[in-house]
């Protein structure tokens, strides 16, 4: 245990911490993402997916408990790292000039920490239903008698607010930086490439980060649109 | 040429330091960047003033001595170029010009330019080496090494030391110079013994000296005057995990 604390204190060693807790990250936003565009199948098909979900309750429990870990572990590292590099430039230049680093890599922590503030706004809206509790907790008859939680009314009634959308558009663009060079950097940092794959890596990135991005950013501009609409019955 | 300079001028470590302001008059297109303040500096003796302090030896881009930040590009803007081997010809007539050192905390300021970079030599005494048994040397062919494991190690070799990597960095990291100086051994036969204890122990040293930590923002490839590759800083992450494995 001596051993991985030092390790990860290293300067090496906290960025590969950062580098494998992203890279579960991206696995769960296209998890995420792909779960999302089940709404596209109507509204039983996404309260069924969401209900699955929720039956195996163990699992959601780890899953979060992990999740948590993870998030932290990414967040902690990264506010150390850049917190160390800030230091390290302690004299700032008189004239300013960037070659070859991209927009997305310079802006990192930033693009990190608005998101992270939005994944928390996120839960409380959809998971805790705090923030909008008229559209949280909506539920759906089913036709046999009993009810679920009615994910599609969440989301549609939820998105027809520009606000909300607006919101989750501007979130989804800073994630869209953030992944644009997280994922090809995870790579590099892990020491998984070479020569002959850079180019394809460096291009992976912003093209990960776009096809997340658009598929997520679909669902509220869609709803506002009017193409997806609310559930026939309306509200409960 | 007519050019303005905008010149870093500090007295010591502990003095504040300013930009400031002076004229070059009358240079040649044909001067190195390195001339042309000398032009400068002799122009100042004669005025009596202090002449501005800056490193340089070899003058021919060998020796990784000069270490000058032109408009924040390190070495200048010309690609795989050292300062003392950038051309007055590369820029215009009448330009305004920024001249800074380099700066990172584990770089301090001694003058004007001049910064201390005994930060590197003290990684490089960290395991920068191998421990070689005097003897006799071996014959040529004694020690077989595939082509593309010495020319591999060559380009990691061609570092100078200068710096610039670090100086061009956003996070005043030293993983490009540390990477080349970690993997020139460990593309040779004899770099296998120590590897994993080279890497932890240099990696080690560089922290301890307060260097940045590498964001893969390559700025360090753009300005290094050997265009050492940043896939050295990728074999160098992935013998780091490895070693403590
Ligand atoms: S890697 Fe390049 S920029 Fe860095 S010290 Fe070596 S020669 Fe200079
Ligand atoms: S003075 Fe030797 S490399 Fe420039």
């Amino acid at each position: 245990m001596g051993g991985f604390f030092q390790f990860a204190k290293s300067s090496i060693g906290s960025k590969v911490l950062m580098a494998l807790s992203g890279a579960v990250l991206l696995l769960w936003i296209t998890g995420h993402m792909l779960g999302n565009l089940q709404i596209y199948a109507g509204q039983d098909a996404l309260n069924s997916y969401a209900e699955k979900l929720r039956s195996v309750a163990v699992f959601l429990y780890v899953v979060r408990v992990v999740m948590l870990v993870i998030v932290l572990t990414h967040i902690v590292t990264s506010v150390m790292l850049w917190v160390e590099n800030r230091r390290a430039r302690s004299s700032r230049y008189a004239y300013n000039n960037t070659v070859q680093a991209t927009v997305g890599s310079r802006t990192m922590i930033w693009s990190g920490l608005l998101v992270f503030v939005f994944v928390i706004y996120h839960l409380a809206h959809l998971t805790w239903g705090q923030i909008h509790p008229e559209f949280a907790h909506l539920v759906q008859k089913l036709p046999g008698g009993g009810e679920r939680p009615d994910v599609y009314s969440m989301v549609v009634l939820g998105y027809q607010n520009g606000l909300i959308s607006g919101s989750y558009i501007i979130a989804m663009l800073c994630l869209w930086f953030h992944l644009s060079h997280g994922f090809s950097s995870l790579f590099q940092t892990l020491g998984l490439t070479s020569v002959k794959y850079r180019p394809l890596i460096e291009r992976a990135g912003p093209v990960f980060a776009t096809i997340v991005v658009a598929a997520n950013i679909s669902i509220p501009l869609t709803v506002l649109l009017g193409l997806v609409k609310p559930a026939v019955g309306g509200l409960p | 040429m007519n050019l303005t300079l905008h010149v870093w001028r500090q007295k010591n470590p502990q003095a504040k330091g300013q930009m400031v302001t002076y004229p070059a008059r009358e240079i040649s297109p044909n001067m190195s960047f390195l001339e042309m303040l000398d032009i400068v500096n002799e122009e100042l003796v004669l005025k009596g003033e202090e002449p501005i302090a800056f490193d340089h030896d070899c003058r021919e881009g060998i020796c990784g001595m000069c270490s000058l930040v032109i408009n924040g590009i390190a070495h200048g803007h010309e690609r795989g170029t050292t300062v003392c081997q950038l051309h007055m010809r590369h820029f215009k007539d009448g330009q305004e010009i920024t001249i800074e050192p380099w700066r990172a905390k584990p770089f301090p300021v001694l003058r004007d330019l001049i910064v201390d970079r005994s930060a590197l030599d003290r990684i490089m005494m960290a395991g920068g080496f191998i421990s070689v048994n005097a003897g006799g040397a071996p014959d040529a062919n004694a020690l077989p090494v595939p082509k593309e494991h010495a020319e591999l190690a060559m380009d990691a070799a061609a570092c100078i030391g200068c710096g610039a990597c670090v100086a061009s960095c956003k996070n005043a990291s030293a993983m490009l110079f540390m990477s080349a100086k970690i993997c020139q051994f460990a593309h040779l036969p004899q770099g296998q013994p120590e590897r994993m204890d080279r890497v932890r122990k240099m990696v080690a040293a560089m922290d301890a000296e307060g260097f940045g930590n590498c964001t893969n923002q390559y700025e360090c490839e753009a300005v290094c005057p050997k265009e050492i590759s940043v896939r050295f800083i990728a074999e160098m992450n992935r013998d780091y995990w490895r070693a403590w494995l």
